[in-house]
């Protein structure tokens, strides 16, 4: 119970908010209800499917297989690897991290475990889709595209630096 | 609305192939989706419950004039520098960013946000330094943080 509480702690603070508007200034809460609501309405038409989808993946793919994938290829196939494992909908970027570092250990390069953690915190296919109904296909489009070619440079920049300082060591 | 059926049409493709390789499994990806879904409930209702007060106390005209096409770089650095910071999940920040969008906000303002939100993670940053080094870090998240900026620049002057 305890544990509901807060964890609906800032929800329960925006209610409050949101009831001491209607007392105060009932058109404003009128006004911001109405927007909640449609809000609410397009969020719950979206995420249930949304999350199914992250579910069947995590049941398909678990954790393993994805190391075994990504550590087993290198140049242009590796980093094709790194990419698509990367925008399958599963869990945050947390679970990216020790995945990356005991791929690190194996002898995955910089640059791919670097499109790796970034494609697995910015290209998500369901977090696509929802960014397309919410901000339009364009803007989705050009972020993905942008997005990509950033991590590609980010990544040859990193390797570049940490690969030569190792050699040194 | 086209993109609801898509979302819908892609589960349901899912779905078929997972349920004639193995109910079991299909049944536990709903219990693993729902499980999910639950824990992120409490920040989608604070999101959406956010964007209504948001919306509804600010006219318009008052987010044009603090995020709008007039407020230029600093506003957009302002908005990176938030992303950055920021620990929500991308699938509840769009709505948000959506409707600030359509509020008429700048393009480059909420790209900025969108894109330092996902690519610069200041909060995980300590995970991140334990499993891959200091230096790998701060690389990552500093051009991160420089490209965000690029690619807002370049959204904000092609959309």
């Amino acid at each position: 119970m305890k544990n509901i509480v807060k964890q609906f702690a800032v929800p329960l603070v925006i209610l409050l908010v949101f009831i001491g508007l209607a007392f105060l200034v009932p058109d404003i809460a009128r006004n911001s209800a109405a927007i909640f609501w449609n809000y609410f309405k397009e969020m719950i038409l979206i995420m249930p499917p949304v999350f199914v989808l992250m579910g069947l993946m995590e049941v398909w793919v678990p954790k393993n297989k994805i190391q075994e994938w990504l550590g087993s290829g290198s140049g242009l196939k590796g980093a094709l690897i790194a990419f698509g494992l990367g925008t399958l909908p599963t869990g945050s970027l947390y679970v990216a991290f020790p995945i990356a570092a005991s791929l690190i250990e194996k002898g995955a390069s910089v640059s791919n475990i670097v499109l790796f953690l970034g494609s697995w915190a910015a290209l998500k296919v369901p977090q696509l889709l929802v960014e397309i109904q919410f901000m339009g296909l364009a803007f989705a489009a050009w972020r993905f595209v942008l997005t990509l070619g950033a991590l590609t440079i980010t990544g040859l920049i990193m390797q570049r630096i940490i690969s030569t300082k190792k050699k040194k060591a | 609305m086209v993109t609801i059926i898509t979302i819908y049409g892609i589960l349901a493709i899912a779905l078929v192939f997972s349920l004639i390789k193995s109910r079991e499994k299909t049944k536990k990806a709903f219990v693993v989706g729902g499980k999910a879904l639950l824990k992120t409930a409490p920040s989608i209702l604070s999101v959406l419950g956010i964007i209504g007060l948001t919306l509804g106390i600010l006219s318009p005209q008052t987010i044009q004039k603090l995020i709008g096409a007039g407020t230029g770089f600093a506003g957009t650095l302002i908005a990176a520098a938030i992303g950055a910071v920021t620990l929500i999940p991308s699938l509840v920040a769009f709505p948000l960013a959506g409707s600030l969008l359509r509020a008429g906000a700048n393009v480059a303002t909420v790209s900025a946000f969108i894109t330092t939100l996902v690519m610069v993670g200041i909060v995980t940053s300590p995970m991140e330094i334990k499993a891959l080094g200091k230096k790998f870090t701060l690389l990552r998240n500093g051009l991160g943080f420089v490209f965000a900026l690029l690619i807002a620049w370049i959204m904000g002057a092609v959309l």
